[in-house]
């Protein structure tokens, strides 16, 4: 169940685009996978990245997932809230679990993006 | 490999893995869910990839003595232990639990990880009259543990069970299946092992998942299994026991009779023991937001002293736990030390383990 709507990468972040603001998060298939998350770690408010940066860490009970920047640029806003609900991330991965909203420094950036389609054949090589 | 309940995991929708070459559920609905349930209500496990040996004849009890720690002697028929099997430097080859079935008749339960070589090593080291026979493709088990494990079975099950007290184990009919009710498990919670005909297994768990829907059951996979376990402060072989590990380091001296007479692995043993141990098992919690996992080093004063043997975060606790080798001046209560994680320092402390005991959440479940 991938939105057709969102762009995906195959480290399993999705990106949606709104004017040059990107909002991050992870996909259904990857929370999935990494079962119950119990601590997401994010950068703070302000901090830059490059694409392919590591963006940030999830826990979950039985593993530890690299959340990778998608795209180059400012993050304007961190969700705090997962830090006192981190189940968000399995509940609504697209919805309340998402994670940053990073200022698109290049939006070239984004043709290197999956689409849904892209992103589930990708996952069904795996 | 698979077990007989194979079907019924894909049917419940489990998220399934590879453990020692067989197919098994990780997970069903979740970690943290599963967990929960068993800690509030009860929780069904599928344990049929588990070795089963027999060992039986008249020698078999001088068999069992040699071959591992705990006294096996003191075991009156219905009765079962906790004990290790070592190895000739007294390392551990497994941690296992002894049954005494009958008279002459024993029965040993081992890791899944180790079921062949500990049957070849039982078979090489046995008494020459001891009938030693690999029963694992026989025998099926499935967990029933909970608090609400007693009034499940007492639904399909036609005898006594107050008769089967905790490390007990009696024959007896359940849901029409013939069974060996044990009254062990993994999880700090009480509950049963059941043990059947491999392809009666099937019929079993479908009938223990019915009775137990009023009660709140629910199927738990490994993920779940090792996170009860861990509460509860017990060792997983291949983790806080290996064949490097001594039974003085690991804290399980209290399984070891070193008085009983000759058994392999006694000598160096008693000699570990009058040493002192070199790094001591210990318990320990997470002070920031972070899960120490097996292989992360513990520093303090700025030296490594220490390794995590185990780690996971608790749902039941709602914090990071972690068992860890360290120097035994560290191994004391409220000693802080650091966890690296990733590269980063974690701070942690030491803390009294089990982490957990049965009947103290913390929490009340979400209903």
């Amino acid at each position: 169940m991938h939105p057709e709507d969102l762009k995906y990468t195959s480290t399993h972040e999705w990106v949606r685009v709104e004017e040059n603001l990107a909002t991050v998060g992870i996909t259904d298939h990857a929370q999935s996978e990494l079962g119950d998350v119990v601590y997401v770690e994010l950068p703070q408010q302000g901090a830059t990245l490059q694409k392919d940066d590591l963006l940030g860490t999830i826990e979950s009970i039985k593993t530890v997932s690299d959340l990778v920047a998608p795209v180059s640029g400012e993050v304007v806003e961190v969700n705090d809230d997962l830090a006192d609900t981190p189940e968000r991330v399995n509940d609504s991965p697209y919805g309340t679990g998402w994670m940053v909203i990073i200022k698109l420094e290049d939006p070239s950036e984004l043709e290197d993006l999956l689409t849904s389609e892209q992103y589930e054949a990708f996952i069904e090589e795996q | 490999m698979r077990t007989p309940l194979y079907e019924e995991h894909k049917r419940l929708g489990a998220k399934m893995t590879v453990f020692a070459g067989w197919e098994m559920p990780l997970y069903y609905s979740g970690i943290a869910e599963e967990t929960l349930a068993v800690r509030s209500a009860a929780g069904l496990f599928d344990l049929s990839h588990m070795g089963e040996i027999t060992l039986s004849g008249p020698s078999a009890l001088d068999s069992i003595q040699y071959l591992t720690t705990n006294n096996a002697a003191r075991l009156g028929v219905g009765q079962a232990q906790y004990t290790l099997l070592c190895n000739g430097n007294g390392g551990v080859l497994d941690d296992l639990i002894v049954y005494r079935i009958e008279e002459d008749s024993y029965l040993m339960v081992v890791n899944a990880s180790n079921a062949e070589s500990d049957f070849a090593w039982v078979g090489g080291h046995a008494f020459d009259d001891t009938e030693v026979r690999n029963a694992s493709r026989e025998k099926a088990i499935i967990a029933l543990q909970g608090p609400g494990s007693a009034r499940i079975l007492s639904e399909l099950a036609w005898f006594d069970l107050e008769s089967v007290r905790r490390f007990h184990v009696l024959p007896g009919e359940v849901a029409g299946v013939q069974c060996l009710v044990a009254r062990t498990g993994y999880t700090g919670e009480d509950g049963f092992e059941l043990m059947c005909g491999w392809d009666d297994a099937a019929r079993l768990w479908s009938s223990l998942l019915d009775a137990g829907q009023a009660y709140g059951i629910a199927a738990a996979g490994l993920g779940a299994r090792d996170v009860l376990r861990l509460e509860a402060a017990y060792s997983l072989y291949g983790h806080e026991l290996t064949e490097d590990t001594s039974p003085v380091d690991a804290r399980l001296m209290w399984v070891v009779d070193i008085e009983k007479g000759d058994f392999l692995g006694r000598d160096p043993i008693r000699a570990a023991r009058d040493a002192g141990p070199k790094r001591l098992l210990t318990g320990l919690e997470a002070m920031e937001r972070c899960v120490p996992r097996h292989g992360y080093a513990v520093r303090a004063d700025g030296a490594e002293i220490g390794r995590i043997t185990s780690g996971t975060f608790s749902p039941t606790l709602r914090k990071a736990i972690a068992l860890a080798y360290v120097e035994p001046d560290i191994a004391v209560p409220d000693v802080e030390v650091d966890i690296i994680v990733r590269d980063k320092a974690c701070r942690a402390r030491v803390v009294r383990t089990p982490f957990y005991k049965s009947g103290n959440l913390p929490h009340p479940p979400p209903s």
